[in-house]
């Protein structure tokens, strides 16, 4: 398996403030990598470099051989190539969601109208939203939403997907549908990277489980191995509350 | 108290003649002013220090001057200055330009603002760059929730038209003020003459309540 994001001692600041601290990690293709942490330990952060969202203050990041420090143009090629779902959805509230899967290839891949619809179908159907086609955003549920927003990202064709908390504006019972879509990914060896709280999830789904504190990677390891045996004391406590 | 309303009829002519001059300025200044401020707001919102820094003088200036001061300053200074001399009409048009484009730059930054962040960055994420994000997300978004502001400068700039009496420009209220030279019937006159501005205003408040009917609020 060969590397399609790396991490070379990578640190990312705000103003004084370390959030990302020397960090190097290799996420292989086909890997569901589950990020956990306490809040403020910079997993989100991490995350977000990713795609050049945030820009690192230190090292370099590689994602399908661009690094991230290579200036706006190869910035959207990376962007193209890891597609994001955020916390908050982030529909565009003027377009249906069809369109809003539709969009992103008509823009950034230059699909033709009638092939982007075509495609757009294929993705809400399947995320089994294919009656929601002509609702807008304002319309559907949030695990609806967030539905919606994985088609749109898996429209543009990423060969990496990242999740920022997909989960955590859900209801319970909505949360299921999302993760369900995710685990669909995963089995068709999607790359994911996972911000998330939902330690079952981690447990099923999840290649590989990294827990981050103070912007440093504090545990790498095998999701079933480290959830029923936390190698350290702060993990422990970490996962007693979640 | 003589009051005859029957004299209006009269000067209805000369009325309407000044009303349409009122109009004119204010559509064409509006027009440059929605141009400036669109151009000015973007630069206060997404410009580095220097260009940020370049809008904010400019808003800086034009608000924090009498709309009076800009028109004496157009008219009498600039010849002494620069050598440039404007004819009356010109100069009340670009004076509702200059103005206008400083409250509508403001009005736009702010429109730009309020639309989440999120949604920028779902933008960028799928690779789109920077300008197509302000174009195709913010910009639509912003544009709904600019239309209740935007239509209140519409009418301020309308009725600081009239103003334009300093320069001589025969707009609606200068020509009120002939009418009245020459026979004195303050009533009947500043009565038709508030009507008319009535009249325009409400129209505007009108054609803004259709395209807010029109477009959802975001």
């Amino acid at each position: 398996m060969s590397a399609i994001i790396q991490f070379h001692n990578v640190s990312k600041h705000f103003g004084s403030l370390k959030v990302i601290d020397e960090v190097d990690l290799e996420v292989h293709r086909g890997e569901v990598v589950v990020l956990v942490g306490p809040s403020g330990s910079g997993k989100s952060t991490l995350l977000r470099c990713i795609n050049g969202l945030e820009m690192i203050s230190g090292g370099d990041l590689i994602v399908d051989q661009l690094s991230v420090k290579g200036g706006n143009k190869v910035l959207r090629e990376i962007r193209q190539e890891a597609g994001m779902v955020f916390q908050q959805f982030n529909l565009f509230p003027q377009m249906t969601a069809l369109e809003n899967v539709a969009f992103g290839q008509r823009q950034v891949r230059h699909v033709g109208r009638t092939e982007a619809k075509r495609h757009a179908r294929e993705l809400l159907e399947k995320v089994g939203l294919a009656d929601k086609e002509a609702h807008y955003p304002h319309e559907l549920s949030g695990g609806q939403q967030q539905r919606v927003a994985i088609a749109r990202s898996l429209a543009i064709k990423p060969k990496v997907m990242l999740f920022d908390e997909p989960t955590s504006a859900l209801d319970p019972e909505l949360k299921q549908e999302v993760l369900n879509v995710m685990r669909t990914l995963a089995d068709e060896h999607m790359t994911m990277v996972v911000v998330t709280h939902e330690m079952s999830f981690a447990k099923q789904v999840g290649t590989r489980l990294i827990f981050m504190e103070h912007g440093k990677i504090a545990v790498d390891g095998k999701p079933a191995d480290v959830i029923d045996s936390p190698p350290n004391d702060r993990m422990r406590d970490f996962l007693r509350h979640v | 108290m003589n009051v005859d309303w029957s004299i209006i009829s009269g000067f209805l002519p000369q009325l309407i003649a000044g009303a349409r001059v009122t109009l004119y300025i204010t559509v064409v200044g509006l027009a440059g002013g929605m141009l400036i401020g669109a151009l000015v707001g973007l630069m206060r919102a997404y410009g580095g220090h220097l260009i940020n820094g370049i809008a904010f003088v400019y808003v800086e200036v034009i608000r924090g001057t009498p709309i009076v001061v800009q028109v004496m300053f157009l008219y009498f200074a600039l010849p002494v200055l620069a050598s440039i001399r404007i004819d009356p009409m010109t100069t009340a048009i670009l004076a509702i330009m200059i103005n206008a484009g400083a409250y509508i730059a403001e009005i736009v930054r702010g429109a730009v603002l309020s639309i989440s962040r999120g949604l920028t960055e779902a933008g960028l994420s799928i690779g789109l760059p920077r300008w197509k994000v302000v174009v195709h997300i913010v910009g639509p978004l912003a544009f709904r929730r600019l239309i209740p502001p935007l239509g209140n400068q519409c009418i301020v700039s309308l009725k600081d038209t009239s103003l334009f009496i300093v320069i001589g420009v025969s707009e609606l209220t200068r020509t009120g003020q002939e009418i009245m030279a020459s026979n004195f019937r303050a009533v009947e006159i500043w009565t038709a003459v508030a009507v008319f501005y009535l009249i325009m205003t409400g129209t505007l408040t009108m054609i803004l309540r259709m395209i807010e009917k029109r477009m959802r609020i975001l």
